[in-house]
């Protein structure tokens, strides 16, 4: 009687077209804004200095350089390395965190963040003042430099740490007691539990961590540049051949070697995706760790000690800047601080800082959960979500490093129209953006899930607009989450040092820059006082997130008790 | 019959790539209807209700609500209330606000409407309280307050009661049946649960691999089931293998069987008969057979008994027999007894 051949399609309404088109906006800026300089270094990777195109000839010179072709070795090497110490250390205490009974867990949540308050080259100042050649620890290498690979580890595992607590976190926070209840009745012993409840719930929380831990790892910048001496990793050796030799197509050759993890972060994140479920319902009881005498204490010493080492490097740098000369000269003074002295920019880069950490946060979290929301919850077909999904994982594939290299060849394109945005803070905004665009993105979309899949049918039978339950349930829901992703932005821009090394301008120049240029021209204290105003800044911000998110808590968050 | 049903579904197909998740089923359902669709997982029920609702668009096929036609409707253009087994309350706002959440009524009314809902549902108290603090039974009403909240035309209840303990479930069963009959609201309700369906249906619509197999009331569904499927999947069946002798009787082993069922000589064909249908010797001679009593199954109000006949095939029969019955034979285990299968109780089908 109907037509049954062809297939029908819903009507839309006005809410879910715009939902849609925001959708795909978004893709297209991810395209725009990823994919395109990507597809510019990997092209400049083919010409050379002068514009001729050469085919493979940079690559085969990368392979023919001995000093080039083993950094490869060098960076999975430190990077293997660093991951396992890292990812093994953070689960513990993020366990600790969430699922003992020890005390002082606000404390030891606040204490792991201290490493993102601080750039990455920061852990390398403090290593070079502790272990270096007047440094008071030196013996405890036994003879080793702290300049190579020791020196790399330790300070990558001390800045990779808080991002590996961060994911765990959220992975083991969201546990359902009625799981543990069942399996401690049919006599499953505490490690039993462990193994066949906490570690499989948490599993795509560690295949994340894992992969995010290893990326970072591989693609960071600061802490080789201050500590690495003799051992090349692929990170420096972009900056050496750009910045150091204006070599753009070697630089990009490593580049492109560089995006290799990429393949491996899409494939984790694509077997996490899969298994990925819904825990939390509303009848879900949230998980409350109860009193384990022995479990807690072990727990409490470990996380003590792990806090009090990451405390450690954090003093070091803040105690050397605030006295003559490490170690000779212990008055106090706040000469360092005085930078004009040292940088031409003086005090200027804190001030832009501030303005690329501000926008950045709001510009970030808007963006992101509202990508992720419309990625896991909106009513875009299956196909476009993925696509999304895709472009969403990408920027964590693409080191800071390529991600600077990538914009100059894009943007100075003479033929690209945003040319104008060149040597802006608006480049930098943007840039920051993109580059800490995922672990923002799996947190939103990690939140997301845990909500009923039905809210949004529900809502749709109750005749009730689609962005009335986002903003009564979605985002009240998420909230926690939001406060999280606008302070991992503002933080990572006050800190990153990777992509913006090659996109600031002399008036726009960043403190964290301004950090490397000091730690370049050998002013190491001038380069520890700037490195700890942006952990001063970094810290007040936290507790600022920290005071909001406790006043939440309890005010809106009722519903998370029995 | 009303010259337009409520609800009427015309050649419904929904394909997933190559998988028919629904193959052409129409349907038509009454107003203030109770209309339980049942069949087991996979069998597409979910499918066809979302479908309604219009929260996953069919691939060929037209649904009219209320006479109009909503097939390309989103599902806020359309008129129902949805239950799902997880209920999606929403956990961040309390019981009154989710009732209220369809609401668009200025606040004195609103809440004087939740208020009714909620002695509507029977638990007046409950307003300030968060989901989380509520029981699964309690969540499940109030789910099924918020759908009704707004007075909507149609009520679609995806499995509501699977996820309940035993004794909530029989309890609810009993609420929403009155409910729906003080409300007079038509509703849809997905189930596996074939005991769920009889209860509480005005009419079952089994459904098996993406078609529906057989419509009508529960008592027609139970009595006269369309195929061996459906006589197995709802309530409990004797299965007995035979065949149809040259007199058009049915031959099982060595005893011959009368049907009411017009038969095919020489055709293979499957017995059906009910337990409870199964009877002590019944005066007449036709269908009845020595059986021994091979077990029985104590279950408060009856007798589970297993029979066994030498000249049955070697296939038991099982029989209801009532406690009062068993009491009176003074039956046990071992017994011999003439058993009769009455010929209007048979179902008998060919075996494909």
């Amino acid at each position: 009687m109907h037509a049954k051949t062809l297939p029908l399609r819903m009507k839309r309404t006005g809410d879910s077209l715009v939902l849609d088109g925001v959708l795909v906006l978004l893709g297209l800026f991810l395209v725009a804004f990823i994919v395109l300089p990507l597809v510019m270094v990997a092209l400049r990777s083919v010409y050379d200095r002068n514009d001729a195109f050469v085919g493979l000839a940079n690559y085969i010179a990368f392979l023919d350089t001995p000093s080039l072709s083993q950094s490869i070795g060098n960076s999975v090497t430190i990077a293997l390395v660093s991951t396992i110490i890292t990812t093994l250390l953070a689960f513990a205490y993020a366990y600790a965190i969430t699922r003992t009974a020890m005390p002082g867990k606000g404390v030891f949540k606040a204490l792991a963040q201290i490493p993102i308050l601080a750039p990455s080259l920061l852990p390398g100042i403090s290593l070079v003042y502790l272990f270096g050649n007047q440094g008071p620890l030196r013996f405890l290498l036994m003879g080793e430099s702290i300049y190579g690979p020791i020196g790399i580890v330790l300070g990558e595992v001390f800045y990779t740490f808080p991002h590996a607590v961060m994911i765990l976190t959220v992975a083991l926070s969201t546990a359902d007691a009625r799981l543990y209840e069942a399996a401690e009745s049919l006599g499953a012993g505490p490690l039993r539990r462990f193994f066949t409840i906490t570690v499989p719930g948490a599993r795509y929380g560690l295949i994340s961590a894992v992969f995010v831990v290893f990326t970072l790892v591989i693609t960071d910048f600061g802490v080789p540049k201050v500590v690495g001496g003799q051992y090349n990793v692929l990170a420096t050796d972009v900056y050496k051949q750009v910045v150091g030799q204006q070599n753009f197509g070697m630089g990009a050759v490593v580049g492109m070697v560089l995006l290799l993890p990429a393949v491996l972060a899409f494939a984790a994140d694509w077997i996490g995706q899969r298994k990925q479920t819904a825990l939390l319902s509303a009848r879900s009881v949230p998980y409350v760790p109860s009193r384990r005498p022995w479990c807690d204490g072990a727990m409490f010493a470990l996380c003590t000690l792990i806090a009090g080492l990451l405390a450690g490097i954090l003093g070091t740098a803040a105690f050397a800047s605030l006295i003559r000369y490490w170690p000779y000269d212990l008055t106090p003074t706040l000469a360092h601080y005085a930078f004009a002295e040292v940088d031409e920019t003086g005090w200027r880069s804190y001030g832009n800082s501030l303005i690329l950490a501000g926008l950045t946060a709001v510009i970030g979290t808007v963006t992101v959960f509202a990508g992720a929301y419309l990625v896991e919850r909106g009513p875009a077909s299956a196909g476009i979500k993925a696509a999304v999904r895709l472009l969403a994982i990408l920027p964590l594939a693409v080191p800071g490093m390529v991600l600077g290299l990538a914009y100059i060849f894009f943007f100075n394109h003479p033929g690209n129209p945003m040319n104008a945005l060149y040597g802006t803070m608006g480049i930098l905004v943007l840039s920051t953006v993109v580059h800490f665009y995922t672990v923002s993105h799996l947190t939103a979309a990690t939140a997301l899930k845990q909500l009923d899949a039905e809210f949004e049918s529900v809502s749709a039978s109750l005749k009730v607009p689609v962005w009335r339950t986002f903003f009564r349930v979605t985002v009240p829901l998420c909230l926690l989450a939001i406060l999280d992703i606008a302070l991992y932005f503002f933080v990572n821009a006050m800190t990153t040092v990777s992509a913006v090394v090659f996109l600031y301008a002399p008036d726009t120049k960043p403190a964290s820059v301004a950090v490397l240029n000091m730690d370049d021209a050998g002013e190491i204290a001038g380069a520890a006082a700037m490195a700890m105003m942006i952990v001063y800044t970094s810290a007040a911000v936290r507790l600022l997130h920290t005071g909001a998110s406790h006043w939440l808590s309890q005010r809106t968050q009722t519903w998370r008790r029995r | 019959m009303t010259a337009t049903p409520y609800l009427r579904l015309s050649n419904v197909v929904k394909s997933f790539g190559a998988f028919q998740a629904l193959k052409d089923v129409s349907l038509d359902i009454e107003r203030g209807e109770f209309v339980c669709f049942l069949g087991p997982s996979g069998c597409g029920k979910t499918t066809l209700l979302r479908i309604i609702a219009g929260l996953d668009p069919q691939t060929a096929g037209t649904v009219e609500i209320g006479g109009r036609d909503v097939s390309r409707l989103p599902p806020s253009a359309r008129d129902y209330g949805i239950v799902f087994q997880s209920y999606a309350l929403f956990p961040n706002l309390t019981v009154a606000r989710n009732i209220a959440y369809g609401l668009k009524l200025k606040r004195k009314a609103e809440e004087e409407r939740v208020r009714e809902l909620l002695a509507l549902i029977g638990l007046p108290d409950i307003g300030a309280k968060f989901p989380s603090q509520l029981s699964g039974g309690q969540q499940q009403r109030v789910a099924l307050a918020r759908a009704l909240a707004p007075s909507p035309g149609l009520l679609l209840l995806d499995e509501p009661l699977s996820a309940l303990d035993a004794q909530v479930r029989l309890h609810l069963r009993r609420q929403i049946r009155e409910l729906h009959c003080r409300l007079g609201i038509t509703t849809i309700m997905v189930t596996h649960d074939q005991e769920e369906a009889l209860t509480m249906a005005d009419r079952i619509v089994v459904m098996n691999h993406g078609e529906i197999v057989q419509t009508g009331t529960p008592g027609a569904i139970y009595r006269a089931p369309a195929t061996p499927f459906i006589a197995d999947f709802v309530g409990t069946m004797n299965f007995l293998k035979g065949s149809v002798d040259d007199s058009g009787r049915i031959r099982l082993g060595s005893v011959h069987l009368h049907s009411d069922q017009p038969l095919t000589p020489g055709a293979d064909v499957t017995v059906c008969v009910r337990p409870e249908d199964v009877v002590i010797h019944r005066p007449g001679p036709v269908n009845t057979v020595d059986m021994r009593i091979e077990a029985m199954e104590f279950l408060g109000p009856f007798h589970r008994v297993r029979l066994a006949a030498d000249g049955f095939g070697a296939q038991p029969l099982t029989a209801d027999f009532s406690a009062n019955l068993v009491r009176d034979h003074r039956l046990a285990t071992g017994d011999r007894l003439p058993v009769t299968l009455p010929a209007e109780h048979l179902r008998v089908y060919p075996v494909a």
